[in-house]
């Protein structure tokens, strides 16, 4: 018994260290963000944290184009979540809820786009976004990425296990089919649409190959495209730099923070491991 | 005449729900996909009209030999990703299952982080650890080769670092998915077993290995997947160098198309990128069948 105690404490040990290992890159960036760009690259710069100094985060703030990177950002996620969210969910409701010709076939092109690679087909939608005029607009950003086929096949999950009985006394009562998905359907299945729209804003948040081909000049990029001109333009600032990534970062690892267990439970479900 | 009124209404009903769905996905998938498979036999440049050319893409292609290159890199990413990116992600499930409340929380937190990240955020970070003059992990890598290496500079280091680099960044996804995996383990199976005397290592390779493979299954192929689209850390990280030693297919495309005005040749690039994933994802979805049938 003792020997498996001793075991325990050594496992327990190393999932530890593990940790530590893991998350150092994040804790040594922050590290690197609150020193002075003297102190970075000097011979004194331990491992501790030894000073407290937001300049960087300043200059990232004020010197560069992020505030305008995060409004477009936020502009562009926002509105592909919105727009995902309930036409996936008009989407599965009919498929999972309405008898119609060719219910069959459109969910068989969901689940056939499920496997379709986006990214094989940036030539022809970048050559369709400039046709329509697109380029370097938000709505460039986004029409391309509004094709999530996972949403509709969750939905379509859930709108599937509400049980019958609800429906036929809404429609006894003379609501239709657009008072039930919104009044009955909806309200009943809050939980996993915050849950996918979260996922969702983290995807859009976080894209980066469709964004950065498709818009070129400098106050139309979201955060993950335009950081990366941070670097370019103003020669290596190590502290900056890492401002600027944590400044990236912070809005995705909040929202995670705050909604841990609704990402986590979406993650899982949204990859079928759970239903 | 009243029944085929209502079910024309309904009809129109149903239209509508699908509507903004359908239109979309005609607009922004359908028809692209029709356009790169028309585009790869054509010379068309990326902006504006070329001419029929036939199979001279794909026979061009054949003998290009950063074509070759780019799917032998693809290929060696994935060795280089796959089975290891599993394996630790199983390790770290296995360990994070064992912890309890908070605690299970804070170390379950700190291993998926890194995957809600965005990407150039990621590789920022990492550029400046690995930095040639004053990364921290010079000394490090010093240790062990006897010098500093300019990791995204080196032909042998590039493709191993982007691959570390990337594990870092993805694994928490799977450690999600084993970790669903394990908690759907019936309690009572250890129970039994620990009744029957079985060891840790017994319970390990009779109970939990085996009622986890098809999440292993599931780890495996998606990972295949999402790293044969590997553009974002290469373009970020070494461009494709150096000497095209991470020259990768989306990167051959992203070139073709957006430096080299190819339109035509890039489409044909990305349409074997195309095939290759579909035929992953139509064994996947085969094999998510089977399970669900079992």
């Amino acid at each position: 018994m003792n020997g498996r105690k001793v075991e325990n404490r050594i496992l327990s040990f190393i999932t530890i260290l593990g940790a530590v290992i893991w998350i150092f890159p994040l804790y040594w960036a922050g590290v690197t963000s609150v020193r002075t760009e003297e102190h970075v690259v000097s011979a004194g710069a331990g491992l501790l944290p030894d000073q407290f100094n937001l300049s960087s985060y300043i200059d990232a703030l004020f010197n560069t184009q992020m505030l305008t990177w995060y409004w477009n950002s936020v502009g562009t996620s926002v509105i592909l979540t919105v727009v995902v969210i309930i036409s996936g969910m008009m989407c599965a409701y009919a498929i999972s809820q309405m008898r119609f010709p060719g219910r069959k076939l459109l969910f068989g092109i969901v689940l056939a786009s499920f496997m379709i690679p986006a990214q094989a087909l940036v030539v022809s939608q970048f050559i369709l976004m400039n046709e329509m005029g697109l380029i370097n607009t938000w709505a460039g950003i986004i029409l391309p990425q509004l094709i999530v086929p996972v949403v509709i096949i969750v939905y379509k999950q859930f709108f599937d296990a509400v049980p019958k009985e609800m429906r036929e006394a809404v429609l006894l009562d003379g609501g239709g089919e657009y008072a039930l998905l919104f009044r009955v359907y909806l309200p009943l299945n809050w939980g996993i649409t915050t849950a996918l729209a979260i996922v969702t804003f983290i995807t859009a948040w976080n894209s980066f190959f469709w964004p950065f081909l498709v818009v070129t000049t400098e106050n139309k990029m979201t955060i993950p495209v335009g950081i990366t001109q941070v670097n370019d333009a103003f020669g290596v600032f190590y502290a900056r730099l890492m401002s600027v990534a944590l400044l990236g970062a912070m809005p995705v690892a909040v929202a995670y923070l705050i909604f841990q267990r609704r990402v986590t439970e979406a993650v899982m479900i949204s990859s079928g491991v759970k239903g | 005449m009243a029944t085929k009124n209502k079910t024309l209404r309904r009809n129109l009903i149903a239209l509508s729900l699908i509507a903004p769905f359908t239109l979309t996905f005609l607009l922004v998938f359908a028809w692209p996909t029709y356009k790169v498979i028309q585009l790869s036999f054509t010379d068309a440049p990326l902006i504006g009209a070329g001419e029929w050319v036939g199979l001279d893409n794909y026979r061009d292609l054949l003998g290009d030999r950063l074509f070759w290159i780019a799917l032998k890199n693809n290929g060696y990413f994935l060795l280089l990703t796959i089975i290891p990116t599993t394996a630790i992600a199983l390790a770290i499930a296995l360990a994070v299952n064992r912890l309890k409340g908070w605690v299970q929380a804070l170390i379950l937190a700190v291993f998926f982080l890194p995957y809600i990240l965005p990407v150039s955020v990621v590789t920022l970070i990492w550029a400046w650890m690995l930095d040639f003059q004053f990364g921290i992990l010079q000394p490090v890598i010093e240790f062990f080769v006897g010098e500093r290496v300019a990791v995204f500079r080196d032909p042998y280091w590039v493709m191993p670092m982007i691959a570390v680099v990337t594990i870092w960044w993805t694994n928490g996804f799977n450690v999600l998915l084993f970790l669903a995996g394990l908690r759907n383990i019936p309690q009572e199976l250890y129970e039994a077993a620990a009744l029957d005397g079985a060891t840790p290592r017994q319970k390990f390779l009779r109970v939990t290995w085996p009622l986890l493979w098809p999440v292993t299954a599931l780890v495996l192929t998606l990972q295949l997947i999402l790293q044969l689209k590997l553009f974002d850390q290469v373009y970020l990280l070494s461009q494709g160098g150096p000497f095209n030693t991470s020259q990768v297919l989306l990167l051959l495309v992203y070139r073709e198309a957006f430096q080299q005005n190819d339109g035509g040749y890039a489409s044909a690039v990305a349409l074997v990128l195309f095939v290759i994933i579909m035929v992953v994802s139509i064994l996947q979805f085969q094999l998510l069948r089977i399970r669900g049938k079992r």
